[in-house]
């Protein structure tokens, strides 16, 4: 079937009072980027509260979809035939082989749900569901009349064109995205980050990320891995400032400063402060983790207390009451599992002791901090200063 | 300054072998199968190289098929033999240090209801001549030696082999994996006893995606690969002719003083293997000498992640693989290394420093000169 055009459905957003028009600005945006990244020539609109993506050439209809299903704030994207008004008999033909196409077994209970945009219309909108309903009745004896519970439902709505609707594609809900603000997320190279990445940016929020690698003993690869990831995330968010920390001095420091079971959850709070540090220099309201409670020694309630005591913004995890099916789940949904799962190694893991306390006592991580007092602040400078920036478009 | 020592992964292309390419990507670019002069021209290339390669050989131009690389020559030795051999025989015997290129089409087989035996190798790396003689038998159609490892370079005894294996049973045939040894080792196929042997370009300065089977006169065997009936219909498929010319002027050139490039490369790895011996908490994994292949170095550094290792290297410009650089990709742990006898805590801090010709003194130097420097820092942090 060819469809000239969509019907986007936006939920949410539409009841949020005064500040509707920003966010349906937004979403208008949003799906502008979304087209652009398609083959062919689109126009996006809205009007009288509704949005509309056209096609204004030929074009590959699953590409066009899986553009449309990653905008934040779209509930769902009815494909829809578009006439000419050309009399009520061309109209009604023309619907009733667009039901033949569309639904090529007839068993199904319906209704027509008239709509007339366009008051000269000579008919109104009850007349003219009564009277295709009528004709496709004629032309499908089996189909039933429904009007209570129908099975399809088919969408006639008089404009300057006269649209035909009955299906609906989800789209990802949430809010689009730009109307909520930015926040940093710290990215590793494995399955939770990216999803907690997505989660938030459903929220409607721009995201920026940081990902530290500790070369040799994490590889070229590695860090292509979280580019690649990031590049996955950035089909949902839109585009992503990467920065790149080099961590080897300060883990190095650590290792040999510090006892060996606090390694992580020392290692964990600077990665934290050098995080926020670009977060506050880059306008973010918040740092984001892919932490859940228990998953791991570092992602105990107490650890995450202890991790938490060095950041000034809130630190959103949105993934805290997951269980990691449930994360694995959305990874695959959004297509960063098998990204996630190549097997590089990431610097959380590449010095962990065998028995990493569970349960730090935050005076006694601050003594041993105390340790690196001689360059730790000098080392952090140093990996700010040579971060690495990367635009990761989607 | 940097030093590639990955040279069994693969090569830098020789420039002559470019800039021949390069001619026949962009002037001669006919298809051979064609009957006009482009055509013509075409084939004479394909020619030529088939004349380069058989020379050196000692062969005939019209045992050489050429194909994709290693892998397809290991795959259509093995799978085209087998098909064509099957009614004389399900037995096939290999060795338990071959590449994947070999030991996979052999599952394949064994899907198909194929026998393979598999034959130990000492500490060395080298097979049983005992154990090969005893695993021969009236129905073994095929026994498949590889030449030289690609992980440790020990030298197998294939001529002896091939003896041995005709002695008792004269109807077996023999393959030879030999991608790490062309170029390396003088390799007569008709005097050593073998059927069949298997070549890479790109390992001998040559370019990827090109190498060729050499298959002897009169041997049955069935193609892999069926389509337009090109190479008398054992491998079709129009010819890379650019990559094919490269393969043939890589020979020409590599067989130019090989003798003294040889012994030349010998010098150099005795002289590596003698540097790392210096170095603390080293072994030196594989065989000696002239035991040993002239440019595979297998290093085992205790306390060490190799991955780490090669990592360090790299930032400093040195090029080298963990184990086998085929399977890095998926870092299980070398098959080779374990069927050797490694320790089990060493396996995993084991790298392979591999030269080729074009490798010089001064890289080696650096390469032993940085190892005494990284080695102290990165046995000061490690894992618990």
């Amino acid at each position: 079937m060819n469809y000239q055009a969509f019907l986007i459905k936006y939920g949410e957003i539409a009841v949020k009072g005064k500040n509707r028009h920003i966010f349906e600005d937004t979403l208008l945006s949003q799906l502008q980027n979304a087209v652009r990244r398609v083959e062919g020539e689109f126009h996006v609109s809205k009007e009288n509260g509704r949005m509309y993506v056209e096609a204004l050439s030929d074009y590959d209809f699953d590409e066009l979809i899986g553009a449309l299903t990653k905008v934040f704030g779209v509930v769902g994207i009815c494909p829809m035939v578009r006439l000419e008004d050309e009399g009520f008999e061309v109209l009604a033909a023309a619907i009733v082989s667009y039901v033949d196409e569309a639904y090529p077994d007839k068993n199904f209970t319906f209704k027509v749900n008239g709509r007339r945009a366009r008051k000269n219309y000579p008919m109104t909108s009850m007349e003219l569901a009564a009277a295709i309903g009528e004709k496709i009745l004629e032309a499908f004896p089996e189909v039933r009349v429904d009007v209570h519970k129908p099975q399809v439902c088919i969408n006639v709505e008089i404009r300057n064109h006269i649209n035909v609707y009955s299906t609906e594609i989800p789209g990802p809900g949430g809010m689009p995205v730009g109307t909520a603000g930015k926040a940093m997320l710290l990215l590793s190279g494995g399955i939770d980050s990216p999803v907690a990445g997505y989660m938030i940016a459903k929220r409607g929020v721009r995201l920026e990320a940081t990902y530290f690698h500790a070369p040799p003993y994490t590889s070229e690869r590695a860090k292509q891995k979280v580019i690649d990831l990031a590049k996955i995330v950035a089909r949902y968010s839109g585009p992503i400032k990467l920065n790149i920390v080099n961590f080897t001095e300060i883990q190095l420091y650590i290792y040999e400063k510090c006892p060996h079971d606090q390694l992580t959850i020392i290692m964990r709070r600077y990665m934290m402060m050098i995080a926020e540090h670009f977060a506050k220099a880059s306008g973010c309201l918040g740092l984001i983790t892919g932490e859940s409670i228990g998953q791991v020694a570092s992602q105990t309630m107490p650890s995450l207390a202890v991790t938490n005591e060095v950041c000034t913004l809130p630190v959103y995890r949105p993934l805290i009451g997951f269980d990691k099916q449930e994360i694995v789940d959305i990874s695959y949904k959004i297509d960063a599992y098998e990204t996630s799962i190549l097997p590089f190694e990431d610097c959380c893991t590449i010095f962990v002791a065998k028995h990493p306390v569970t349960k730090p006592n935050l005076k006694s991580i601050k003594k041993s901090e105390m340790h690196l007092q001689e360059k730790i602040d000098e080392m952090m400078q140093t990996a700010i200063d040579t971060t690495e920036v990367i635009y990761v478009e989607p | 300054m940097e030093a590639y020592f990955d040279n069994s992964a693969t090569t830098r292309c020789s420039d002559s072998v470019v800039a021949l390419m390069q001619r026949v990507l962009l002037a001669d670019y006919g298809n051979p199968s064609s009957l006009h002069m482009k055509g013509v021209v075409a084939e004479k290339y394909m020619k030529t190289a088939t004349e380069q390669i058989a020379r050196t050989l000692k062969v005939e131009g019209k045992e050489i098929i050429f194909t994709s690389g290693g892998t397809e020559s290991n795959n259509l030795a093995l799978i085209g033999v087998a098909l064509a051999n099957q009614r004389a025989g399900k037995h096939i015997i290999t060795t338990s240090i071959e590449h994947a290129s070999v030991y996979n089409p052999l599952i394949f087989l064994e899907e198909q209801g194929f026998e393979v035996t598999y034959l130990p190798v000492d500490e060395k790396g080298v097979i049983s001549l005992e154990a090969l003689k005893e695993a021969v038998r009236e129905d073994t159609i095929l026994v498949s030696l590889m030449h030289v490892n690609n992980e440790i370079g020990t030298i197998e005894p294939v001529e002896e082999a091939a003896k041995l294996i005709r002695e008792k049973n004269p109807r077996t045939l023999i393959h030879v994996d030999a991608i790490q040894s062309f170029g390396k080792l003088r390799i007569y196929p008709k005097r050593m006893g073998i059927d069949l042997l298997s070549v890479s370009g790109h390992k001998i300065h040559g370019p990827k995606g090109v190498g060729f089977l050499y298959v002897k006169d009169k041997t049955k065997i069935k193609p892999i690969i069926h389509g337009g009936g090109q190479q008398k219909n054992m491998r079709s498929g129009t010819e890379n002719v650019a990559g094919i010319a490269g393969l043939g002027e890589a020979v020409e050139e590599l067989y130019r003083d090989f003798d003294e490039k040889i012994d030349r490369l010998y010098e150099l790895r005795e002289y590596l293997v003698a540097g790392m011996k210096q170095l603390e908490g080293t072994t030196i994994n594989g065989a000696e000498g002239r035991d040993a292949a002239p440019h595979i170095v297998s290093v085992s550094f205790s306390g060490i992640r190799a991955e780490v290792l090669l990592h360090a290297l790299e930032e400093r410009g040195i090029y080298v693989s963990t184990g086998s650089a085929c399977s890095s990709n998926h870092p299980a742990i070398s098959g080779t290394l374990k069927a050797i006898g490694v320790k089990p805590e060493l396996l995993d801090s084991t790298v392979r420093f591999s030269l080729s010709v074009e490798s010089t003194r001064e890289e080696a130097d650096y390469v032993l000169e940085q190892l005494a420097e990284l080695l102290p820092m990165l046995r000061r942090f490690r894992r618990h």
